[in-house]
């Protein structure tokens, strides 16, 4: 159950509390290396999306949610009128659901005008073994019709499980399994960084 | 929580502020062009009613239905219940077809935690004779926090809480005013408003009180005139005729002119304090039309909270790991 260790999971840090920083873990990503990968990703979207006209930025909960709504106000800033973001719950369409304790919800919100005709931008922390990406495919089809789906992650760890591919990427982090990567956000945690560091001896998963 | 929902009294403080924040959530999806979650498929509810019961029933099966488990409707009437089968002959029944819930309705008190003992799914309490109906005090709870704004709010808290965290009933005065003999409305709705920190007054002639209510954690008046005025919350119960084998009170008009909420009384009330009744109403008895249909009743909005909350208790019950692992 490798992916159960992912740091993809919102259920990891499903109520939204703060994580404990592991001890022996490193940092890979500080503040401002974080903030010039929103940035790129901004521009990104930007030239993707030929300007980001119908774009609506969902975040996966904890932590998908404030980088949705930094990359937001990073659009808003170079092109100058409102995108629309929101937040996009994953818990009731995940397909381990059985496996543990039943868990709490995350909160789903859509902007008014909706998500049809539109490019959805899914965005999230960690991308790893990319269930939570097929639970949020799932959970956008009961939502509406999208034009395009696209997915922004800030670190991309590898090991998929399923045959999925983000179209904006933070930073590409070669991992092994036996590894975690933990990402903090001012919003949530009070700083920001990307940790990496060694799953178990005493470092195992937050909760 | 539990695996079983029986009595409110099983649910702690946290247990019933989580069904009330899951709740929450869940009753976005109602809003919603597509009113359905995948996630109890394959998982079977079966609805089993031994007394009659509509607004129940239905809001069980609206909620299974939305979280995209199959329902079994299985009610005594036109059953082998009618050609005598006994209760735990019917329970290994569900037990042989895989129900993995079962949401029982018993005119015996205490059947629910009998059924507990034979099956292997979860048994949720849908009304047990004069003692408990732990669902309906859930929607309750649910109605009066979301009318006083104490749900959660959009956006993350400040303390790193996460979005929809909503508080509990702390310092709310909850005033039951009527048949509390025969209620399992009330008992529920004492034993949770009370977790959940509200203060609670139950109102009704001698007669129509239990034996042990000095026991229960509410305080008891039988004068509904002066807790009027104190009351943030009233909640209206019918009187159960089909349960009285007594003469409770001289009549009917004169329980009306001392225990029934009329205009008039309606309007010694605080200014944004709400009137509920669990239903089905007696119109002219408990409760006046023009209450029941006036802006401070909640009796409508009560019926839709039901399966957003039936949804949640659904989804703690089931959704995750057997509990026994």
């Amino acid at each position: 159950m490798g992916h159960a260790q992912s740091a993809d999971e919102p259920g990891a840090a499903g109520d939204g509390t703060a994580r404990p920083v592991p001890g022996d873990s490193k940092t890979v990503l500080e503040q401002a290396e974080i903030g010039r990968a929103l940035t790129r990703i901004t521009h990104e979207i930007i030239e993707r999306t030929r300007g980001a006209q119908q774009v609506v930025l969902l975040g996966i909960p904890t932590r998908g949610v404030p980088l949705a709504g930094r990359l937001a106000a990073g659009l808003q800033r170079v092109e100058g009128h409102h995108i629309p973001h929101g937040s996009l719950d994953i818990t009731m369409y995940r397909d381990d659901l059985r496996l543990r304790p039943a868990r709490t919800l995350g909160r789903t919100q859509v902007p008014p005008d909706g998500i049809d005709g539109k490019i959805v931008v899914l965005v999230d922390d960690v991308l790893y073994s990319g269930r939570t990406v097929r639970a949020a495919l799932d959970a956008l089809n009961d939502l509406g019709r999208p034009r395009a789906v696209q997915l922004a992650v800030l670190v991309d760890r590898g090991h998929r499980e399923l045959p999925i591919r983000p179209d904006y990427v933070g930073k590409n982090l070669p991992t092994s399994q036996h590894e975690f990567v933990r990402v903090l956000l001012t919003e949530v945690d009070g700083q920001d960084a990307v940790l990496l560091g060694v799953a178990g001896g005493g470092a195992g998963r937050a909760q | 929580m539990n695996r079983h929902l029986i009595s409110a009294a099983d649910l702690s403080r946290d247990d019933a502020l989580l069904v009330l924040d899951t709740a929450d959530e869940l009753a976005r999806i109602s809003d919603r062009p597509i009113k359905k979650l995948p996630t109890l498929r394959g998982r079977t509810v079966v609805n089993l009613f031994f007394e009659d019961s509509t607004r129940t029933r239905i809001s069980f099966e609206a909620a299974a239905k939305r979280l995209s488990a199959d329902v079994i409707n299985f009610s005594a009437k036109g059953s082998s219940v009618a050609k005598g089968e006994s209760l735990k002959d019917t329970a290994l029944t569900l037990e042989a077809m895989g129900a993995d819930a079962v949401v029982i309705r018993h005119n015996a008190s205490g059947a629910p935690h009998r059924l507990a003992e034979w099956v292997r799914g979860s048994v949720i309490n849908a009304g047990d004779g004069a003692h408990e109906h732990p669902t309906q005090a859930l929607l309750d709870a649910f109605t009066i926090r979301r009318r006083f704004g104490r749900s959660g709010g959009s956006g993350t808290g400040p303390h790193g809480a996460g979005p929809g965290r909503g508080g509990a009933l702390d310092g709310l005065r909850v005033t039951i005013v009527g048949d509390i003999l025969h209620s399992r409305v009330a008992r529920s709705n004492v034993l949770l408003l009370h977790t959940l920190g509200a203060e609670v007054l139950l109102i009704a002639p001698p007669t129509l009180l239990p034996v042990a209510v000095d026991a229960w954690p509410c305080s008891v008046g039988y004068d509904l005139d002066a807790a009027l005025p104190k009351s943030d919350v009233v909640m209206m119960l019918r009187l159960q005729q089909e349960r009285m084998n007594a003469a409770f009170f001289p009549s009917v008009r004169e329980y009306s002119r001392r225990y029934g909420l009329d205009s008039a009384r309606m309007a010694q009330l605080p200014e944004r304090a709400i009137v509920m009744h669990p239903g089905p109403m007696n119109r002219g008895v408990e409760i006046a039309a023009g209450v029941a249909d006036s802006p401070r009743s909640t009796v409508v909005e009560q019926v839709a909270n039901g399966v957003s909350v039936r949804m949640a208790v659904l989804y703690l019950l089931l959704g995750g790991a057997e509990a026994d692992q």
